[in-house]
């Protein structure tokens, strides 16, 4: 067989030749974007260097990179752990946002605690929230009422919807005229920034969540009982592994690192609850756990790689006069290549 | 209930029911061949777009329509070669692809916000057209409308009354075992992607030309993935598709009547009922009744190794 060839041969030089290549399909997606951006009466070179001055040019647009990287590496998580029982959660969009609508609600109910009370209290709410939303669809799933694939998609509608209802409902700020959002959050209520950026206390939780995720896979019972049904889930259940509790528990879980992705947006980056919380980071959380098979250094990558390319759609609207969403073409650009890079099979559905 | 406000949900229902009908015919189709497209919201909306911009620089909606076929067509090729020529992930190259959808189609309609075009004109059918009741519910339509259910009942002869269509759902149910019957599983796919493609930018088409007559950013606005869910709601037939439409749109235009009439309930906890209902029908139908399922739905064929 090819693959197996293929196989051994990536693992023979697997981390020069991986890189090569990756760097190789990266410039083939920057080539296509650079076309497209031509066609449509654009310099591409002079879009690449704004976009490459813009984020890595300097500290502040370095920082803002970190930034966006933040909900993006606890979405994909959100993702790569349901991924290890094979369970496929597309529903990180739908948890982020109900995180953040649990954490909105503390924020702004107890909005005369202090910060030592407050920020703990909508850190849990938001894991909550958005654990509790995913582990909806875990027990249709465990039950086998439904797929978690099409059930997680669902909900994500429902899950704005409602954000929606409370902020141009009960929620709204009256102060706000006609702006649909929340009232802002008491300063308690702000996740603290690192000096002289907008990095926030959120990226610690990213980097824990990172570690916990990686050494618990690796070095504790629970990861080998996960490995276990994922390799073959008849096989794991025969051997007495409780398949049904850990399909609720990395629902539950991962469900909740979305919820507090979406707490850290809410709190630190908007400052109160708006519909306009995500730009698809739930999605794109779930595009990133892909492409890098849940591999926790190869999240930090792609995630750091994405937040550029998304950072520079900002610039190409301030700059270039082209809507700031024709980046996602760059971003799908990059994501195509790499999806199509894999000779596929090897048991992924 | 007066017959007015009957009238205006009945025809409600049926124009916000044909975009979700094209769109579910196209993700049908395509999961009866074993690939789950979650970029069909990508797919409308470059169908939308371009018959926007069509329609506007040549002034003729027949050509603005066929543009957006052939251009949904062509967008959803790229996501044809990513499953099946390089087995790509089904669900997360549908994903790339909506987020390619949404750029491509940004930067094509960014000229275009704030033009206005004539919508797709209402074809009257002599006679009935006039009569007094049914005449306003069910013969003022424009061209797609009327084409939707036509459309739904040629997939659906395509499907289960010929070789192409029995072919079809042999790949979907089991690609080795159709290869070994001599049908040729990778082009059949090609084929269906292409005319499922033709569905989805039709659909993104009378978003733009018949409903809205503008073009506005991310303007199917999760139409692409709510056809996923109805496909369930459907259980993958063309003709229960209709019914799954017309269901969905009525649930719609019931929730835009009660917002003009001022009855005091939310509008996004009525938008909830379309999902909370897919939710509950798909609960309902699981387990025992997973048959409708096609069989190797999310897998490609590996070839024969």
């Amino acid at each position: 067989m090819d693959t197996a060839a293929g196989v051994a041969e990536m693992f023979r030089h697997k981390r020069v030749t991986a890189m090569i290549r990756f760097g190789g399909l990266f410039g083939l997606a920057l080539v296509v974007f650079a076309l497209v951006l031509l066609v449509f009466g654009q310099n591409p070179l002079r879009a690449y260097v704004d976009i490459f001055r813009a984020t890595l040019g300097s500290v502040y647009g370095f920082s803002e990179v970190l930034v966006k990287m933040i909900p993006l590496v606890l979405t994909a998580l959100a993702v790569a752990i349901p991924s290890r029982i094979w369970l496929i959660n597309v529903g990180g969009e739908g948890q982020l946002f109900i995180g953040a609508l649990f954490a909105t609600w503390g924020a702004i109910t107890f909005n005369d605690q202090s910060c030592w009370l407050l920020l703990p209290l909508i850190a849990i709410l938001g894991f909550m929230g958005g654990g509790l939303w995913a582990l909806i669809s875990g027990v249709m799933r465990a039950r086998g009422w439904a797929s978690e694939t099409i059930s997680t998609l669902l909900m994500n509608y429902v899950a704005i919807l409602l954000v929606s209802f409370f902020v141009f409902g009960p929620w709204k700020d009256p102060e706000s005229a006609n702006y649909p959002q929340s009232a802002p959050f008491p300063d308690a209520a702000i996740l603290p920034f690192f000096p002289g950026s907008r990095v926030h206390l959120g990226a610690l939780l990213a980097i824990a969540g990172l570690l916990i995720f990686h050494f618990v896979m690796s070095r504790t019972r629970w990861g080998l009982e996960m490995r276990a049904i994922g390799i073959n889930a008849e096989a794991a259940r025969r051997n007495g592994i409780s398949t049904y509790r850990y399909m609720l528990l990395v629902m539950f879980i991962g469900g909740g690192l979305a919820g507090l992705a979406g707490m850290g947006e809410v709190s630190a980056i908007h400052g109160q609850l708006r519909p306009s919380l995500s730009p698809g980071l739930g999605y794109t959380g779930f595009l990133i756990s892909w492409i890098t098979m849940g591999n926790p250094l190869g999240i930090v990558a792609a995630a750091f790689l994405i937040s550029i390319i998304t950072a520079g759609g900002d610039i190409l609207q301030m700059t270039h006069r082209i809507p700031a969403a024709a980046i996602h073409i760059l971003m799908a650009l990059v994501l195509f290549v790499v999806l199509a890079r894999s000779t596929g099979g090897r048991g992924r559905k | 209930m007066n017959e007015l406000l009957l009238v205006s949900i009945l025809s409600g229902a049926i124009l916000s029911g044909t975009p979700l009908l094209y769109a579910t015919l196209s993700e049908v189709i395509g999961e009866r061949a074993g690939i789950i497209n979650l970029g069909l919201e990508g797919v409308m909306l470059v169908g939308a777009v371009v018959g926007f911009a069509t329609t506007v620089k040549t002034g003729n909606h027949a050509l603005g329509i066929a543009a957006a076929a052939l251009a949904g067509a062509l967008f959803n090729m790229i996501f044809a070669f990513m499953v099946i020529s390089r087995r790509a992930n089904q669900l997360a190259s549908g994903l790339a692809l909506m987020f390619c959808g949404v750029g491509l189609s940004a930067l094509i309609g960014a000229p275009f916000i704030g033009s206005r075009i004539e919508g797709l004109a209402v074809i009257r059918i002599p006679l009935l057209s006039d009569a007094p009741f049914f005449g306003r519910a069910f013969f003022q339509y424009d061209i797609l409308v009327y084409l939707a259910i036509p459309t739904a009942v040629v997939l659906w002869w395509f499907l289960f009354r010929t070789r192409w269509g029995l072919g079809l759902r042999a790949v979907g149910e089991n690609p080795t075992a159709a290869y070994a019957a001599g049908k040729h599983p990778l082009l059949l796919q090609y084929q269906v992607l292409f005319i499922a493609g033709l569905l989805g930018g039709i659909a993104g088409a009378h978003l733009s030309l018949a409903l809205a007559h503008t073009w506005a950013e991310w303007m199917t606005a999760g139409r692409g993935f709510f056809a996923v869910a109805l496909v369930i709601f459907a259980k993958w037939n063309p003709l229960r598709a209709i019914a799954g439409a017309l269901l969905f749109g009525g649930a719609i235009s019931l929730q835009l009547q009660m917002q003009a009439r001022g009855v005091p309930v939310s509008s996004f906890i009525l938008d909830m009922l379309p999902y909370v209902l897919s939710l509950t029908v798909l609960a309902l139908w699981g387990g025992a009744r997973r048959s409708a399922v096609p069989g190797s739905l999310g897998r490609v064929f590996q070839g024969t190794e």
